[in-house]
């Protein structure tokens, strides 16, 4: 069998993708599947190496928490605009299994066996032939300070890349940046 | 859990020189936007192992690019058919497929695409299908149009529709672009080129099908993905040896 198909860009004329809301993920009444769970606001500017917006981006957003279900759909879309931000409406995630073995939280509370809630980010656009992919926590998490890729990274200025401040009742905004000074963490997924 | 253990669970790794680096420079619009630093590794988890699911209900296929409200496009009707299969062969079924590309003058129903060319009311240029339990899916279109660019001097894409595919975990996600066969513009494109293994380039360049061709109808063409397997192989009986 040959190796996987390669990843070629977006472009810049995407429209075959765009779906407005679904930068609401709960838009379909997330809230009746998931009560006890926060509905957050997530979001953020892309800029590139010279500091300037990236205007033409396709954002994504995935999360293995809350799982997915018939009114929430844990995956996200929305583009950038004229300013290069981008604007999500989700449930907040808790803790993810650390482990690939199956989808459960391990009994007795183990904290290695468990990773810091965040958001699954994956950016396309123009100039760009493959996906990046980074991560988004939230800042004040107690579970971040054991979480295995934040405490995989040494450089602390590195990991705060990944770390979104909050920036009022739940609102939470994380800026990234493609390259440069700042220059956000991108996952070798 | 052990780095080992991963590897026999998460995703494969891509074949060297499969897939284009971000740092392209022949591209140009790579200059500003690819990442200095190296990517951080991630052991594949929950998260890059589960993936959204799109189901047709709620997002209804349209397999017929070539017409809008029962109008036919002008250009060049073709049928676009293939499979979809992972590293080891398994049929990626009941998967969604995003579909996007200009239209046979070479412009893009899309506001900010200024080429001088010109739009076709009856053609839109988006598409969605689903693979079936083979892994197999089909769409009919119009053939796109050349269009020329701004990355170096008289530069001009390559006839293309892009793909956008999920598969079965966050990290299987590919958007890729399907290239015709015999395309004079392949060898001149910045793009395609990026793909460094000779091979993995080829494949993103469809196969002209006389069985899939429609007769007094459509020609055929037949783009077959593959998506990335699982990182060891396991050895059980797939039921197909002959």
């Amino acid at each position: 069998m040959p190796a996987a198909t390669s990843s070629q860009t977006i472009g810049p004329f995407w429209h075959g993708l765009a779906h407005p809301e679904w930068a609401d993920l709960t838009r379909h009444g997330a809230e009746q599947d998931h009560p006890d769970r926060e509905r957050i606001t997530f979001a953020g500017t892309i800029t590139d190496g010279a500091g300037q917006a990236v205007t033409d981006a396709c954002v994504e957003l995935w999360q293995a928490d809350p799982p997915q279900s018939p009114r929430f759909p844990a995956f996200g879309r929305c583009a950038t605009d004229a300013e290069g931000r981008f604007r999500f409406t989700t449930l907040r995630p808790g803790p993810v299994p650390a482990g690939t073995e199956n989808n459960t939280m391990p009994a007795g509370g183990e904290t290695n066996a468990v990773q810091a809630p965040h958001l699954a980010i994956t950016i396309f656009a123009r100039g760009l032939l493959r996906a990046l992919t980074t991560r988004a926590y939230f800042d004040g998490d107690p579970l971040n300070a054991a979480d295995s890729l934040l405490q995989s990274i040494p450089d602390p200025v590195c990991r705060a890349t990944l770390i979104a401040p909050q920036e009022g009742s739940g609102a939470w905004r994380l800026d990234i940046r493609l390259q440069g000074e700042g220059e956000t963490a991108f996952l070798d997924v | 859990m052990t780095q080992a253990a991963h590897d026999q669970t998460g995703f494969r790794p891509y074949a060297p020189g499969t897939q284009p680096p971000n740092d392209s420079p022949e591209y140009g619009s790579t200059r500003l936007r690819h990442p200095t630093a190296p990517l951080v590794p991630l052991p594949h988890t929950a998260t890059e192992l589960g993936g959204p699911r799109f189901l047709p209900d709620a997002f209804p296929p349209m397999a017929d690019l070539s017409r809008v409200g029962g109008r036919e496009a002008l250009g060049e009707r073709i049928i676009v058919a293939g499979r979809v299969l992972d590293e080891d062969g398994r049929p990626v079924p009941h998967s969604m497929i995003e579909i996007w590309q200009a239209n046979a003058a070479g412009r893009y129903a899309h506001a900010s695409d200024m080429h001088d060319a010109p739009l076709d009311p009856n053609f839109e240029g988006l598409g969605r299908v689903f693979t079936d339990a083979e892994g197999a899916y089909r769409f009919t279109t119009i053939k796109p149009g050349a269009y020329p660019w701004r990355n170096h001097a008289n530069a001009w894409r390559p006839n293309h529709i892009h793909l956008s595919l999920f598969g079965p975990g966050y990290a299987t996600r590919l958007i890729t672009q399907m290239y015709f066969p015999g395309d004079p513009l392949l060898a001149l494109d910045p793009i395609f080129h990026t793909v460094a293994d000779e091979a993995a380039r080829n494949r993103l360049v469809a196969v002209f099908d006389l069985g899939l061709t429609q007769p007094e109808w459509a020609l055929g063409y037949r783009f077959d993905i593959t998506l990335r397997g699982r990182g060891a192989t396991p050895f059980e009986d797939e039921g197909d040896a002959h």
